[in-house]
């Protein structure tokens, strides 16, 4: 088990470097230039100021050096300046984390839960009605736009029936310290409902097969004819079973939840990562981008590795071949 | 549990797949016809038909601008369906080649590919997505080259699971034996027997590709808003929507998403009548 662990491990640094050196040559080759980008409009600048600001942030050496000495900071913990907030970039990012953790965190469990108990109805009723609705309800979602879904949520919700507001963390025009929890909260069901709804969908479709085979094996047709009870049988042999799966499926979701949540956060002009990242790609602001991209893969990454090692820990078969 | 003579499941998963191509044939047929036929006049802008809801002459509405939306949506999911066919193509052509390498070009090989599988994994899709946008500057390539990246590792994996299993078969052993090139054996052998999944995968990914070509419009980093993409629609329409305007943001999105479930539907009963281990419903 350390040894598998240690391994992963490794394997997720490789795969940072990786997403690292992908993004800063992506930017790199960028047409935007972010001297360009940094001063904007100001035409007062002159030429030697220019040149000097770029020998400043090393745009003068040679794209190798630029990723190193970049690396070397982002090690550090120094993300750079954002040029849109003109903040550093990890204040930046840490102010909006936590709305976005909040609204993920939520989301992800939400549907996780749903989504199994959904699963296992579906598999327990299969053929018949409620297997139909919730199979119809699945394949429907997973072929729905997230942020379409979250204009209908606001059509609905908002427009014709008043409930809830139409976007933003707290309400118009009042400063973010004033924000009662009440009114945050407000903002918060919208956006994490739409998150939850599109989640639902992949783990109670995965949930149904996996629960299916489980109903059709031979063990438990052999516990029925022992007499077991449907619920035992769920309880004994079905939950164990079906249970693993779901929740490496759910982390190894973390990619897509992350995905919806851009979608989501822009919907509802929730102030998290998401909004951001669309704020800081369409305005230039390459720091920042950057930063959210890197937090964005450790996010996922981290995902992904405890998806793999909660499989191992569970299923000795996987553990002895590691 | 079906007994050897028991074909009823098989011949009814192919007639499900017969019914619901049909469907999906149908739907692209009325696209393309009304792309190439629905008169442009009505995408002029006019400013006494601004805001109309939906009735008979206008059966989704008009926009903001007066331009009838009906017109606009059967375009916008025409060019879905461009940009689906071309970018699903391409990642197909990836998933093949990458899955293929990796089962026959040995170990090392095998491993640097598998690693490219779980780096591209790893990154969130729509934001490796918006970070190509960013750099090749939005427009066409950047959606193609964007979503062809982001959608051939599943497919690949796939790929690379099936030629593992025939890759010491006696007709393979016989062509190296014989002296073929590995490549001469991956297009000549190997290919013919994974066709078939590369086409069930092409299916798969199409209501996947549609629906992030949508995502990244709306976001703003795909098609420019002079195109009528649903992206575009639907991020126009959003303003409007406090005022009581619902048909602009609702109508256009369910139009994209009866598209992308015919093409989920299609593919899911493609696969279960290629594949019997799932034909068991």
């Amino acid at each position: 088990m350390p040894r598998l662990l240690l391994l992963r491990v490794l394997r997720l640094a490789t795969l940072l470097i990786g997403v690292s050196v992908l993004a800063f040559a992506l930017v790199h080759n960028s047409p935007i230039d972010p001297i360009q980008a940094y001063i904007g409009a100001n035409v007062d600048i002159t030429d030697e100021q220019l040149a000097r600001l770029r020998e400043q942030w090393g745009l003068d050496r040679s794209p190798i050096e630029q990723y190193l000495a970049w690396a070397r900071e982002m090690i550090q913990g120094n993300f750079g300046t954002s040029t849109l907030y003109e903040a550093p970039v990890i204040d930046v990012m840490g102010a909006r984390f936590g709305a976005s953790l909040a609204l993920m965190g939520v989301a992800w469990t939400m549907s996780g839960v749903l989504g199994y108990l959904l699963g296992v109805t579906a598999a327990t009723h299969r053929g018949r009605l409620a297997d139909r609705l919730i199979s119809w309800y699945s394949y429907t979602l997973s072929a729905t736009p997230t942020f379409w879904l979250g204009i209908v949520f606001l059509v609905v919700f908002s427009v014709w029936l008043g409930w809830f507001p139409v976007g933003l963390a707290g309400p118009q025009g009042v400063p973010a310290e004033d924000v009662t929890f009440a009114q945050r909260l407000h903002h918060f069901v919208l956006p994490s409902i739409t998150l939850s709804a599109v989640g639902v969908a992949n783990i109670a479709m995965h949930t149904r097969e996996k629960m299916t085979d489980v109903l059709n094996s031979d063990y438990v047709a052999f516990a029925r004819a022992r007499g077991e009870s449907d619920w035992q049988i769920f309880r004994n042999h079905g939950f164990r079973n079906s249970v693993v799966p779901a929740v490496t499926l759910q982390f190894a979701y973390f990619a897509e939840l992350f995905g919806g949540s851009v979608l989501a956060e822009t919907v509802f002009s929730y102030p998290g990562l998401g909004s951001t990242l669309t704020e800081a790609a369409l305005g230039g602001d390459v720091p920042l981008l950057l930063g959210i991209v890197l937090v964005s893969a450790v996010f996922v990454f981290t995902g992904n590795l405890i998806a793999d090692v909660v499989n191992a820990a569970i299923d000795p078969r996987i553990r002895s071949r590691a | 549990m079906s007994t050897a003579t028991d074909h009823r499941p098989r011949l009814r998963a192919r007639r499900d797949v017969v019914v619901s191509l049909s469907t999906v044939v149908l739907l692209v047929t009325c696209v393309v016809a009304g792309h190439l036929f629905l008169d442009d006049t009505a995408l002029r802008p006019n400013s006494a038909l601004r805001l109309l809801p939906p009735s008979i002459g206008h059966p989704f509405g008009t926009d903001h601008l007066g331009r009838d939306l009906f017109t606009r949506v059967v375009k916008g999911l025409a060019l879905s369906l461009g940009i689906g066919v071309l970018t699903a193509a391409i990642s197909t052509v990836i998933s093949a080649v990458l899955g293929i390498c990796a089962a026959l070009l040995g170990r090392r090989v095998d491993g640097v590919i598998s690693w490219l599988i779980d780096l591209s994994i790893g990154i969130p899709h729509l934001i490796f997505m918006i970070l190509l946008a960013f750099t090749v500057g939005g427009g066409i390539p950047g959606i193609v080259l964007g979503i062809a990246f982001t959608h051939w590792m599943s497919l690949a994996l796939l790929v690379r699971a099936d030629v593992k299993q025939i890759r010491d078969a006696e007709f393979i052993l016989v062509a190296r034996g014989l002296g073929r090139s590995s490549l001469f054996i991956a297009c000549r052998h190997v290919l013919p027997l994974v066709l078939p999944q590369l086409l069930v995968g092409f299916v798969l990914m199409f209501p996947h590709v549609i629906l992030h070509e949508a995502a990244l419009t709306f976001l703003g980093f795909g098609f420019s808003p002079q195109t009528p993409a649903i992206g575009i629609l639907l991020s126009e329409g959003m303003p409007h929507i406090s005022s009581g305007m619902w048909w602009l943001a609702v109508l256009p999105g369910l139009a994209l998403l009866l598209l992308v479930l015919g093409f989920a539907r299609l593919g899911d009963r493609v696969r279960t009548v290629l594949d019997p281990a799932t034909s068991n419903g």
